[in-house]
């Protein structure tokens, strides 16, 4: 196991003294959607404010000088925590979407599910070559959706500087399947 | 009511909001002039004074709930929310939320769609804002506030980017105010499509 780093993180999982009021933020629901999984609500931090509020402030402190210039959250709940964080660090904000949501010229990427596949899209010309990005979610399972968003910006070359996720499912193994992509989350 | 119409006319953020914003013709079909706000998510400036004009309307009204029409209300909702210290509360498509829900039913060009709110989420008596990107016909919106009012909230406004020029002066949908940024633009060229709304 690394070492605390001097930000205080440990094996890319944040520590501060407002997470444990984030982590009693979320909800966890049995059985949903469907028998023998626990999903991991995160409506309920979101009545929150305060603990809503130090959710994006961890993420503003870490990225805000680091030269991001996009930050692409994931259909639907990366919608909610990406934009605070793009206005906050003054970057822009793409929505990677599925699959006959956005109205223009898109590009795809498929990715596999337990069972077939899935597809995520993004606006041509929303990002250019050379920007640095942050994509962000609200969880990371088995990280296959958010693959599938850092190989839709790479095609374009854009730079994935790193995966930010409010929970991470480390059972699941995502980190692993990121590979040498960073992920950052605040509960793991 | 625009903007325009309340303090906000001549307010170049204003034009700069409906700049930044890209129409699409014939999306998702023939006639609909859509508009597209992902353009105005890249521009920061706009994307900024967009919040900013509702945070400066909303934050001395006592909100404490700023709910969300998904998935476009996910985006303009929050950062009002985090400004004015509200909750903010997700309004979704059947089966997405995993705990109790509420249900309100709407009736679409084709049939009927559904709106969903946690139990729980909103108390009776609290003021609640509800944000979406664009109003046309205001079913959705309709909706929401009827899911709302089932709980006992009060809905002091509705705030949507964009909205169809009926909402002028003091039109209301169920007896609750709007409040609108922008109209809708048609293409570039001198046409009179109508935007299909």
């Amino acid at each position: 196991m690394a070492a605390p780093t001097s930000d205080g993180n440990r094996d890319g999982v944040a520590k501060d003294d407002r997470i444990p009021r984030i982590t009693s933020a979320i909800r966890v629901i049995p059985d949903f959607p469907k028998p023998g999984i626990l999903f991991q609500d995160i409506t309920t931090l979101l009545l929150d404010p305060v603990a809503f509020k130090d959710t994006i402030d961890l993420f503003v402190e870490r990225y805000r000088d680091k030269d991001i210039s996009v930050v692409a959250g994931v259909e639907a709940r990366g919608f909610i925590f990406g934009p605070p964080i793009a206005l906050a660090i003054g970057a822009k904000f793409v929505p990677m979407r599925k699959p006959n949501k956005l109205p223009g010229a898109v590009i795809s990427e498929e990715y596999s599910l337990e069972y077939g596949t899935d597809k995520i899209e993004m606006h041509v010309g929303a990002v250019q070559e050379g920007e640095r990005a942050l994509v962000i979610d609200d969880l990371i399972a088995t990280g296959g959706t958010l693959c599938a968003a850092i190989n839709l910006l790479e095609r374009v070359g854009v730079k994935v500087v790193e995966c930010a996720c409010v929970i991470e499912l480390p059972d699941l193994k995502g980190r692993v399947r990121l590979g040498d992509k960073p992920l950052y989350v605040l509960v793991s | 009511m625009f903007a325009e119409e309340n303090g906000l006319h001549g307010d170049p953020r204003i034009k700069a909001i409906s700049d930044a914003i890209r129409v699409v013709p014939h999306f998702p079909k023939q006639g609909i002039m859509f508009q597209d706000i992902t353009t105005l998510l890249l521009d920061q400036k706009a994307f900024r004074y967009t919040i900013d004009i509702f945070v400066d309307r909303y934050r001395d009204k006592n909100i404490s709930v700023v709910a969300g029409v998904e998935a476009r209300g996910f985006i303009f909702g929050p950062p009002i929310a985090l400004a004015i210290g509200a909750k903010f509360v997700p309004l979704r498509k059947p089966r997405k939320l995993p705990g109790e829900v509420i249900s309100e039913a709407y009736v679409l060009e084709y049939g009927t769609d559904c709106l969903e709110m946690h139990v729980g989420a909103v108390q009776a008596g609290e003021s609640v804002l509800i944000v979406d990107d664009l109003v046309a016909t205001g079913g959705t919106l309709s909706a929401a506030i009827r899911l709302l009012e089932r709980v006992g909230a009060e809905v002091v406004e509705c705030a949507c980017v964009i909205g169809l020029p009926l909402v002028k002066g003091n039109w209301r949908l169920n007896g609750v105010p709007l409040y609108v940024l922008v109209e809708p633009r048609l293409d570039d060229k001198d046409n009179h499509e109508e935007c299909g709304l």
